[in-house]
């Protein structure tokens, strides 16, 4: 599988070339690109350790357009040269690749941990003492989680022995198995997993890593990590759920989400710092994405999966053109931004719109997938409109009111001696919107047709 | 499998919980690294025993790595850097008896959750997983109650001890080995990242509570 070895030899290589750094950097996540595009031409293979199905093959096309705006976007601005970056950056980027296609629990934790392992590595990078707080703080709370998730997971082992961690033969075998250890398993996965995605009770590692790592970073934390988690959480739901003697695993993420979505969307309006306001959106998105995974079915797995395509391609269109204004104004107060739209209008007006686009308003592809979700916790459980709306309603106008403060109103001054955006921001930017956008009002057959088949996954 | 079997892993798995009990308000630093030396030896003892009871010989390699590891490497580069840092002693993080209480009711837990959560499974299965879950819990507990960075890392590492007791037990999960490994690289990262120059460059000491100052968005 190419989509995994590419980054990780580019990890390897990468530190021996530092001059070409940025450019070599570009260069691996553009192959890894094609890797992935021509890896979804083929048939889903049957066998393998490595395997692309319905459900994850949408997660790693992101991956790929994700990875590749964010590898531009990082050859702007003063880590361009700093080699320890770039090789995290795309260690971080195989490891990625590897959680989200490997076929087997055991290999996707391994996975999962070398993410963190390099996530850590790029948070710490800046060498502040703000940056090492939060580098700790997330190692710690991070650590936590993994060995939770580990602990899960050799509970599934020793419930249905005969599968050897395989999805497809811990689903086969796990409607024989007992059911008290798949629901314990499943609630230790889910702490552990959920931990990385940012669910409620040890979520506070994820704005101090937004707010302190580097600015490209919090691009790829928010956009990637926190879905390839999200995706563990749904694997061993699939597993759990097979067996109708367990608790049903969908209660555990609607409580969860619910409980997320409204501490977040009443937490936006307290922050004055724009990357953990934003990050704190991401934690949002996480509760309604669990709120949808949770109420299952065809409608709320679509639902879903749409929005967290939707949000990783949203939330690292905010994050690149916010990193660039921050760069531009010296300052991440959200009080020192203001008037984008006057002074750089190609970066306001972008990084307005992704913010309307994070806020859940049209034409983007949060709108379809919230507009998907209420309409189907309408139908299946009307009790849970009233939170749902509530926290979306509070969430989105607290986003409407920052894309006003950042974009609109009079200019606030420029930092001495910084540069005015140029293609290296504004190419990833727009071209991120433009597939948000096509995502909602162009989607081409073919990945219709795969979403449609990933929500028939039974979950 | 006889009686004798389950009796030698009881022991020793029971033996790794008591060390765990031992850590959890150790104050000295040097004691601390000797508790976390022998838990780990246990640990390479028990997975030798379940490598012997199971027939299967990669445990054996898990052992070797455990003993090598935890048992030798971990504590030996521990003792050198807490000598050249100077800190003898740590925060208690908790007086003993109240320590011992909240410890007593993790295990209380972890048997509750396990025990009546498994009455289909094997017997060796349910208890080596109540105690595998009591080490754990007592891991996490040691990390919240602790501010040295060093007291944290070694909750992190007795947490990692209970998930390879637990895997061990576990008959024909795959991958143990390399699991293993890449558990002890967690831990290691940690060490390192406590012990790396950085920290000491910005701050000069290793009590976390210090780091709490330093964040941005000031309440």
């Amino acid at each position: 599988m190419w989509a995994v070895l590419i980054p990780a030899l580019g990890a390897a290589m990468l530190p021996l070339l530092p001059r070409y750094a940025a450019a070599l950097n570009i260069a691996i996540s553009a192959a890894t690109m094609a890797a992935v595009l021509a890896l979804a031409t083929q048939p889903f293979p049957t066998e393998g350790w490595l395997r692309a199905d319905a459900l994850n093959l949408p997660l790693v096309l992101v991956a790929g357009i994700v990875g590749l705006a964010t590898a531009v976007f990082s050859a702007h601005g003063r880590l361009a040269h700093s080699r320890q970056y770039h090789a995290a950056f795309q260690g971080f980027c195989a490891a990625n690749m590897l959680a989200l296609l490997s076929d087997n629990l055991g290999l996707m934790w391994v996975a999962i941990e070398a993410a963190t392992l390099a996530s850590v590595v790029m948070v710490a990078s800046p060498r502040t003492t703000a940056a090492l707080e939060a580098a700790w703080k997330f190692f710690i709370l991070c650590g936590v989680g993994i060995a939770l998730a580990l602990f899960g997971t050799i509970v599934l082992q020793m419930a249905v022995p005969a599968a050897g961690l395989s999805f497809a033969a811990l689903r086969a075998g796990a409607a024989s198995a007992d059911a008290g250890l798949l629901n314990l398993a499943f609630i230790l996965l889910l702490v552990g997993y959920g931990t990385k995605s940012g669910l409620v009770p040890l979520h506070n590692w994820l704005p101090d890593a937004h707010a302190e790592g580097p600015v490209p970073i919090t691009a790829v934390l928010s956009g990637l990590l926190l879905t390839t988690a999200m995706h563990g959480v749904l694997r061993a739901k699939a597993v759990v759920g097979a067996n109708p003697g367990t608790v049903p695993p969908g209660t555990f993420l609607l409580v969860l989400g619910v409980a997320t979505l409204l501490l977040a969307a009443f937490t936006l309006w307290r922050r004055r710092d724009a990357r953990r306001f934003f990050a704190w959106s991401s934690i949002k998105h996480m509760g309604l994405a669990a709120i949808a995974f949770g109420l299952g079915g065809p409608a709320g797995n679509l639902a879903g999966l749409i929005h967290l395509l939707g949000h990783a391609l949203v939330k690292s269109a905010v994050f690149i053109g916010l990193g660039a204004a921050i760069t531009l104004k010296g300052s991440q107060r959200i009080a020192d931004i203001g008037g984008l739209v006057a002074s750089h209008p190609a970066l306001g007006w972008g990084l307005g719109l992704a913010v309307l686009g994070a806020a859940g308003l049209p034409p983007f592809m949060l709108f379809a997938s919230e507009f998907l979700l209420v309409t189907s916790a309408g139908r299946q459980n009307p009790w849970l409109l009233a939170p749902l709306l509530l926290g979306l309603l509070v969430g989105a106008a607290a986003l409407v009111r920052v894309a006003q403060r950042l974009c609109l109103g009079p200019a606030t001054p420029d930092a001495p001696g910084a540069a005015p955006p140029g293609l290296l921001v504004l190419l990833p930017l727009w071209g991120l919107l433009l597939v948000a956008l096509l995502g909602t009002l162009a989607m081409p057959a073919t990945i219709a047709e795969m979403l449609r088949a990933a929500a028939e996954v039974p979950l | 499998m006889g009686t004798l079997a389950y009796d030698i892993a009881h022991v020793l798995g029971g033996a790794m919980l008591l060390c765990s009990f031992l850590l959890l308000s150790q104050r000295r630093l040097g004691a601390l690294i000797w508790l976390l030396a022998a838990q780990g030896v246990l640990l390479a003892m028990a997975a030798g025993w379940q490598g012997y009871t199971q027939g299967a010989t990669h445990l054996y390699v898990s052992a070797a790595i455990a003993l090598l590891a935890k048992g030798i490497g971990i504590p030996w580069a521990l003792h050198v850097a807490i000598r050249r840092i100077g800190d003898a002693e740590a925060d208690a993080g908790l007086r003993a008896m109240p320590a011992l209480l909240l410890g007593g009711a993790m295990v209380a837990l972890a048997i509750l959750v396990a025990l009546p959560v498994s009455t289909g499974s094997r017997v060796l299965t349910r208890e080596d997983l109540a105690i595998a879950l009591s080490i754990l819990l007592l891991g996490l507990l040691m990390m919240c109650t602790r501010r040295h960075a060093l007291a944290q890392a070694a909750g992190l590492l007795s947490m990692e001890n209970a998930l390879m007791l637990a895997a061990v037990g576990a008959a024909g999960m795959p991958l143990v080995v390399e699991i293993s490994a890449a558990g002890l690289v967690l831990v290691v990262a940690a060490l390192a990242g406590l012990f790396g120059m950085r920290m000491r460059e910005h701050v000069a000491t290793l009590d976390t509570g210090v780091l709490d100052t330093h964040r941005g968005d000031p309440r």
